[in-house]
């Protein structure tokens, strides 16, 4: 066993070719990094389902030089991947996280992942190099109004008509629709088998025709969307894979969303919502002392330190697995069902300890920590039904994972 | 990151696994409760040839010179089983204090005998104050000409009734603050003016009062220093607090798994116990207890083992753990229901377990507050 957090080996990044790159890095963001797009990205940290313009625009700006993560995807080259030395990545770390940039996954990840195994040539050859570059990004288009946690049951229509489908339907939760330029469609194209086997998969540009996307304001106020499909033509060249094999691909999918859940990359010493409410808690006197003295809340503070460290392992035990080569569905699902409901403890916990201050929200006056705890309470809610139902999680970990029988149905 | 056991701890576990199944059953382990020595002497035998109390000392000790991760993987499977042998007290808890403060003829002397399987010891550490801060130590040990004569009583003493030798930690200086002052003494437990009662127990554990009445101890008979004790005893409760930990992961492991196996042959309304989902979220829910004990654990030995300072890390495993084992037993007896409620079932034996090491070497409030004053560099004003 081995809890070290790998950190990179030392690279000499003082070469002539480190130097030259890190002139270029500060030269871009010099120019690009504007004040506006800091502050803009400032007033929005806490909103995670939202990218306003300017940081979308310089977003945009980052892809197109093949900077959205200095980890270029790990692509061949004819499909958008980009051979980037040891140098250069650290170059471009040190100077993102230098100007406080963390890095966007840019909303193709997922897409990404599948595309490249299930794809046709043509399909990769189309996408990829795009996706790496940023210049598009998905929203997911699974749930309809009477398909949720039972998605298989979705309702929403794809017709084959020539070299193309017409599609027909209402998806809902969309999130990201409107700030995104397509949409990873789930549709069913054979009514008459069992509902898994007849969905297929497909990459839908927002911009056809027939296509209305309204929004859904959150409790937390974040937006969704719902999204309209009437009489939509999408060339048949789009469908991921094969046609009726959907279900498999979203199960994929969803498998590489759900890692990230409830845990994702947890940086050590990174500035978290735990770490506000220490500092608030230390700087804060009720009745003549810091909130930190008092026991009730040093308890509970203790306590969150503790689930969030578990958080933090159950996270890297999921990547350790992947890199080994395992698919980690039951460790997946623990880290989601964990790592999400521990949101919902921190925000619960933390406008707790505020007292009267916990209900103030983002931009009023006398607002602790500029309302993210307030926003966290509200926004943790759905965390255990998106993404996976922590019933279903929960049902998946004990019959996967220590070989329960499945429920008959 | 590697979440996996290295080789030899992989034999390591599996051996200790194989041995305790078939050595340790369960009906001995019940016995063992209402036994008036409270372990089996051919069984201790048997473990001492297999080199367990020697794992983690040196080999000039005649131990195997295993690391405190070694340890923790054995301990595990230990309380998985529940092993009723004096492992605990001899090795953990005294064996560990002597090889960290001890002299060179201390060590020679006794752990060699420790490692041999010849000598019980234990820590006699906690009195009736029941804390395990050094304010809590109020037993005296008085200067008589070189010698030292202790008075007081030690409360909650593993094993002390068959030990051959107490490590009594005693105030001989009242310091500025609780921590100077204290003093370890090696201690013959058939010394005149000791009288120890065994105490009935929730898991019959043999924890024991001691009285020490005008025990005369020899100078040479000091564990460390004079007057600065209390850094050994620090070192040693975190050693002991993540070998606890250890244990309440290998007890709370078996749970599941019994519990499982369990819901899997039940039936009830013509189908599988464990079919129904509500069922199924007890275990996910006892999953996430195991692993996340497990981990936290797991992470603080391994600091230890590397010799890396783990404050933080110890007493978020105990803190967690205090609490995680007993959801996971009491989960473990609502599945089991009637049959895991009745004496002779093994369920009773890790509810039990799962209890006492809640409070042993600390309970989670405990732990939590002093991981506060590490997190908030603040003292609580109620304390």
């Amino acid at each position: 066993m081995d809890f070290k957090v790998e950190t990179p080996e030392p690279v000499d990044t003082d070469t002539e070719d480190g130097r030259k790159f890190r002139q270029e890095v500060r030269d871009f963001l010099d120019k690009e990094l504007t004040d506006d797009v800091i502050r803009e990205r400032a007033l929005n940290r806490d909103l995670p389902y939202d990218t306003p313009p300017l940081v979308r625009e310089f977003n945009r700006k980052l892809g197109a030089r093949g900077w959205l993560s200095p980890q270029a995807p790990d692509w061949p080259e004819e499909y958008g991947g980009v051979e980037r030395s040891e140098v250069e990545r650290r170059v471009l770390a040190e100077e993102m996280t230098a100007r406080g940039i963390g890095w966007g996954s840019g909303y193709g990840g997922i897409q990404g992942a599948v595309i490249i195994r299930r794809g046709s040539e043509e399909m990769k050859r189309e996408f990829l190099p795009r996706i790496a570059r940023g210049e598009i990004s998905f929203a997911l288009g699974y749930t309809e109004p009477n398909a949720g946690t039972d998605l298989a049951s979705l309702e929403m229509r794809a017709v084959r008509d020539g070299d193309d489908y017409i599609i027909n339907g209402q998806k809902v939760y969309s999130s990201f629709a409107h700030i995104t330029t397509h949409h990873w469609l789930a549709a069913r194209t054979d009514p008459d088998v069992p509902k898994h086997r007849g969905i297929s998969l497909f990459v839908v540009d927002f911009a056809t025709p027939g296509i209305t996307i309204r929004p859904l304001w959150t409790m937390s106020g974040d937006r969704t969307n719902e999204v309209f499909y009437d009489d939509v033509r999408v060339p048949a060249r789009n469908l991921v894979g094969e046609e009726n094999n959907g279900w498999s691909y979203i199960r994929e999918a969803l498998g590489v969303e759900r890692i990230g859940m409830g845990g994702g990359v947890v940086g050590e010493g990174r500035r978290t919502i735990l770490t506000d409410l220490i500092e608030y808690a230390n700087e804060t006197e009720r009745g003549g002392k810091p909130l930190s003295e008092d026991s009730n809340v040093r308890q509970r503070l203790a306590q969150l330190a503790i689930e969030a460290s578990i958080r933090r392992l159950f996270s890297y035990r999921t990547s350790w697995l992947m890199r080994k080569g395992d698919i980690p569905e039951v460790e997946a699902a623990m880290s989601k069902v964990w790592g999400n409901e521990f949101d919902q403890r921190m925000g619960h916990i933390g406008t707790q300890i505020m007292g009267l201050y916990g209900q103030l929200e983002a931009g009023s006056r006398w607002v602790p920590i500029n309302g993210s705890v307030e926003h966290r309470h509200l926004f943790a809610v759905h965390l255990s039904y998106g993404g996976g139902s922590h019933e279903l999680m929960r049902s998946l970990m004990a019959t996967r994972g220590m070989g329960l029988p499945r429920e008959p149905r | 990151m590697d979440f996996d056991l290295n080789e030899e701890q992989e034999m390591l576990k599996t051996a200790a696994r194989d041995f305790l199944s078939k050595e340790c059953p369960k009906a001995m382990v019940k016995e063992m409760a209402q036994d008036e020595r409270g372990y089996p002497p051919e069984l201790w035998h048997k473990i001492t040839e297999l080199g367990w109390p020697g794992l983690v000392f040196p080999e000039h000790y005649g131990g195997s010179g295993g690391g405190f991760l070694d340890l923790t993987v054995l301990v595990e499977e230990m309380g998985r089983a529940c092993l009723p042998v004096p492992f605990f007290s001899t090795v953990v808890l005294a064996g560990l204090f002597i090889l960290n403060a001890g002299s060179e003829e201390q060590k020679q002397d006794l752990l060699t005998r420790v490692t041999q399987g010849e000598v019980i010891l234990t820590l006699a550490l906690t009195e009736p104050t029941a804390g395990y801060d050094a304010a809590s130590v109020e037993v005296e040990a008085a200067d008589d000409n070189g010698d030292y004569i202790i008075n007081g009583t030690k409360l909650f003493i593993p094993d002390a009734h068959i030990a051959d030798y107490l490590i009594c930690i005693a105030r001989t200086e009242k310091g500025a603050v609780p921590e100077e002052g204290i003093t370890a003494f090696l201690v013959d437990a058939k010394s005149p003016g000791i009288s120890c009662t065994v105490l009935k127990t929730i898991a019959g554990d043999k924890l024991c009062e001691v009285v020490f009445d005008n025990v005369r101890v020899p100078h040479k008979n000091i564990v460390g220093e004079l007057n600065q004790g209390w850094a050994p005893v620090a070192k040693i409760l975190q050693q002991a607090t993540v070998a606890k930990c250890a244990e309440m992961v290998g007890g709370a492991q078996q749970v599941l798994e019994m519990s499982a196996e369990y819901t899997k042959e039940r039936i009830v309304f013509g189908r599988q116990l464990g079919s129904f989902p509500v069922i199924q979220h007890h275990i996910a829910n006892m999953m996430i207890d195991v692993d996340s004990c497990r981990f936290l654990t797991y992470e603080a030995a391994w600091k230890l083992s590397e010799g890396l300072s783990c404050e933080v890390e110890t007493h978020m495993a105990k803190a967690w753990a205090s609490e995680a084992y007993q959801r996971v037993a009491a989960l473990g007896q609502q599945i089991f229901g009637g049959v895991g409620f009745i004496q002779n079932h093994d369920m009773p034996l890790y509810f039990r377990r799962a209890k006492a090491a809640e409070s042993t070497l600390g309970d989670s409030y405990y732990h939590r507050e002093q991981l506060a004053q590490l997190l908030t560099r603040a003292e609580s004003s109620a304390s």
